[in-house]
Parts: structure tokens; C-alpha cells; sequence
């Protein structure tokens, strides 16, 4: 009896050519990546045809949540602890070498100066909580956010840029106590930070 | 030949002649990690920047009122931004004593954006020919960027003053921002309601 014999094929496929590419693909995104930065909330922002981007350095944001908080984050370690300190001298508050250095990789930061040093000793779990609920004051009876903007500019110098990043619900006084303070520091131009969205606009405007 | 047969010819094999071990090693769950780490990287990047959308303010400063140019009242739209997503404006010279002299509108093409267009035609006109151009590579960024604020600022453009009142939301000034930047409007403010403003808008029956 002659039996039909199928020929067993090889299933074995080399990989290695794949797993090179993969290799390749993975130190690219590793390199490049940028990590986004933890906020103490998040916020929508609203929409605008506006497609100006943003700089990547040298950059002061201002963060307002829909309740009128506001929150600040600077960039560079050394930067964040020179606006610290300076603004450690105008409360006379004295911060060990510890504190700062944790201060300067931190994220967003938003307490009163009064509270800072109790905040700092929270633990990290406990910061994170406690954050959301606090924010830099901008009332005119002790406006610390104008403190913190003239600190960060004495760390930056002029190419200093502010990117207000605010939610798209939050109520008009919260934003104008913020551009009024900024109008006082005679910093007059800004950014708005939106989403972007298309819109069609045909010649006869029809 | 060289073949090496390890499996049927146990009588040629020699003494001492070594096996030969498969070399090959299996890649796939190398691979698997690979693609889950590369998809975690892709995620957790930011691949694309945020927009921005750049203002100017006033100084606060009191010398500047005399410098300050005044806008001609034909050329002046004022803009009240209200409660419930709601825009209200006049064209021209305030009216104090007139009822209802404020006109209501909405956010949406058909309102704003409507009497915005018909203020700024002929700028509108002609920032589209301008981005035409542009599109087909015809003129450079920093000619149409000159150019673009020329039309932009020229004679006869509209002036429009943003008056945000309390009860609206930092939408509502972005969508009005927005709304400029659509019509091609280069002269704008953003202003803070005084007691003019407040006996128009009670007049009107607006809330503030």
C-alpha cells in the first residue's frame, strides 16, 4: 500500500530580523520621549483654530481648575530653587537642603508659603492628596502668585514664557484676578493653551 | 559531504564526535516584551505638542490713556460675553438711554461669526487669497505673516472690545478670541465692564 506522505513543512520563522527592528523602534521612542508631566488635576482646555505651538523651555504655566484654583509649574531644577528661595526670604521662612531639593523635582506646585514648610514634611502620597484642594492665593490682600511670576522671572530673565492653561468651565473672575496680576507685573503678553479644532471658512463667508 | 546526521547513522558516528546543539533560540517572547514596552512608550509620550493661542493686553498704566489711539466709533464693535454661552453687541457710539439696544447672540457660525464676516469682508477677501497663495507655495511664512497683519490692521477693519462680564466662563473668551483670529479681525481687546457698560446691559435686561 502505497500511502501519500504530506512532506512536514518547517514552521519555524526567524524572528530576528523583527525583534531588530523592534529594537530599533523601542531606543527611538525611549529617547525621545518626553514624559507628560503629573498635574494636580486635570483640566480641558478649551477649543481654538489657533496652531501656534508651544516652547519647550523656559516655560512658566499657570494651571486654574474650574473652581479658580490656581496652580504654577516652572521648568529646570535650578530655576525652581532660586524662585524658591527667593520667595523663602520675602516670607522669612528657612528651608534646609532637603526641602529644596525636593521642591525642585516636584511638579506643579500650589501652597502658601505660610503652609509650605508643614506641606513639604507630608509624605509623597499624602502631597499628592492634599494638592488639589490647596493653590497659590492671587487675592490682593497677600498675592503670592504675583510673588511666585517676579521669582520665576528673576530665574529666568525676558524669554520667560507664561502658558495660562485653564479649564474651559471656570468662571470668568477666576482668569481676570489672574491677568489683572499679570498686568500689574507689566507681563502683558501670554499664551492660552487650547486644543486644537478645525473650522471652514469659504471666501464669501457663507 | 559534511552532512552531520545525528539521527539515523549511530553506527558512522565517531567516538568522541560532539553533537552539534541547535543554535537557534526563539525570539518570540522577546519579541512580545518588545512590542508591549514600545506600546507603553507610545502612549506615555507626548508626540505632539499643546496648541497655544498668543494675547497681548493693555499696560494698566495710567500715562498711556492719552497716547492711546481711539478706535473711530464707525469702526468699533463692542462685545459683552453673558451667562448661558450668550454674546451681546453693539456697532458704533454707545447709546446710555435706549432700551433693548443690545443685540443677542450666540458662539455658533451662524451668530457671531455672522457679524463679525459682514464688518470684515474685504479683509476676509483678501487673508484668503493671501492663504491660497500660501498653500501653493507662492509666497514664503515670513511674506505671508507680514502680509497678513498689513490686512489685518489696514483701514477700515473693524476694532472689536471683548468685554467678558462675571457669569461667563473662560470658554466663552476663548470661543470670542477664536472668533478673531476666523475673521481675520488684527485689531482687538479684552476690557473690563465700567459703569457705562453696566447701565447699557441694564437697560438691555442682560445679567451681569
Amino acid at each position: 500500500m502505497a500511502k501519500i506522505q504530506v512532506k512536514k513543512k518547517d514552521t519555524w520563522i526567524d524572528m530576528t530580523p523583527m525583534s531588530d527592528v523592534m529594537v530599533l523602534l523601542l531606543t527611538f521612542f525611549m529617547l525621545t520621549s518626553t514624559f507628560l508631566k503629573p498635574e494636580p488635576l486635570t483640566v480641558s482646555t478649551p477649543m481654538s483654530v489657533s496652531e501656534i505651538k508651544i516652547p519647550e523651555k523656559n516655560i512658566l504655566s499657570v494651571l486654574i481648575s474650574p473652581e479658580g484654583k490656581v496652580f504654577l509649574d516652572l521648568d529646570g531644577p535650578a530655576d525652581r530653587i532660586a524662585a524658591l528661595e527667593r520667595m523663602a526670604s520675602n516670607y522669612k521662612l528657612e528651608l534646609t537642603d532637603k526641602e529644596k531639593y525636593e521642591f525642585s523635582i516636584a511638579t506643579s506646585f500650589g501652597v502658601k508659603m505660610q503652609y509650605f514648610k508643614q506641606f513639604m514634611a507630608f509624605s509623597e502620597d499624602k502631597q499628592k492628596a492634599e494638592l488639589p484642594k490647596l493653590g497659590v492665593p492671587t487675592d490682593s490682600t497677600d498675592n503670592q502668585f504675583k510673588g511666585w511670576v517676579l521669582a520665576a522671572r528673576e530665574a529666568k530673565g525676558d524669554k520667560m514664557v507664561i502658558a495660562i492653561k485653564a479649564d474651559a468651565k471656570t468662571p470668568y473672575p477666576a482668569i481676570k484676578e489672574v491677568m489683572s496680576s499679570l498686568q500689574d507685573l507689566k507681563l502683558n503678553r501670554y499664551n492660552l493653551i487650547t486644543s486644537l479644532r478645525e473650522v471652514e471658512l469659504t471666501p464669501s463667508g457663507k | 559531504m559534511m552532512q552531520m546526521d545525528s539521527g539515523g547513522g549511530g553506527k558512522k558516528k565517531k567516538v568522541g564526535e560532539r553533537k552539534k546543539a541547535d543554535t537557534r533560540v526563539d525570539f518570540t517572547p522577546m519579541v512580545d516584551m518588545m512590542m508591549l514596552l514600545i506600546t507603553f512608550f507610545m502612549l506615555a509620550t507626548t508626540l505632539s505638542k499643546p496648541q497655544t493661542m498668543e494675547i497681548a493686553l493693555p499696560t494698566k498704566d495710567k500715562g498711556d490713556e492719552s497716547q492711546r489711539t481711539l478706535a473711530k466709533a464707525s469702526e468699533a464693535v463692542t462685545l459683552y460675553l453673558g451667562a448661558g454661552n450668550k454674546v451681546y453687541y453693539f456697532m458704533g457710539e454707545p447709546d446710555l438711554e435706549k432700551p433693548n439696544f443690545l443685540i443677542a447672540t450666540d458662539y455658533s457660525a451662524e451668530g457671531l461669526r455672522k457679524v463679525i464676516l459682514e464688518k470684515n469682508r474685504a479683509a476676509v477677501q483678501k487673508a484668503l487669497e493671501l492663504k491660497d497663495k500660501k498653500i501653493r507655495m507662492l509666497i514664503s511664512q515670513e511674506d505671508y505673516d507680514k502680509e497678513l497683519s498689513e490686512i489685518k490692521t489696514q483701514d477700515g477693519t473693524p476694532t472689536v472690545i471683548i468685554k467678558p462680564l462675571d457669569n461667563s466662563t473662560y470658554e466663552n473668551m476663548v470661543a470670542a478670541l477664536d472668533e478673531m483670529l476666523i475673521c481675520s479681525v488684527g485689531k482687538y481687546a479684552i476690557a473690563n465692564i465700567d459703569e457705562n457698560d453696566k447701565k447699557m446691559l441694564k437697560n438691555s435686561n442682560v445679567e451681569f
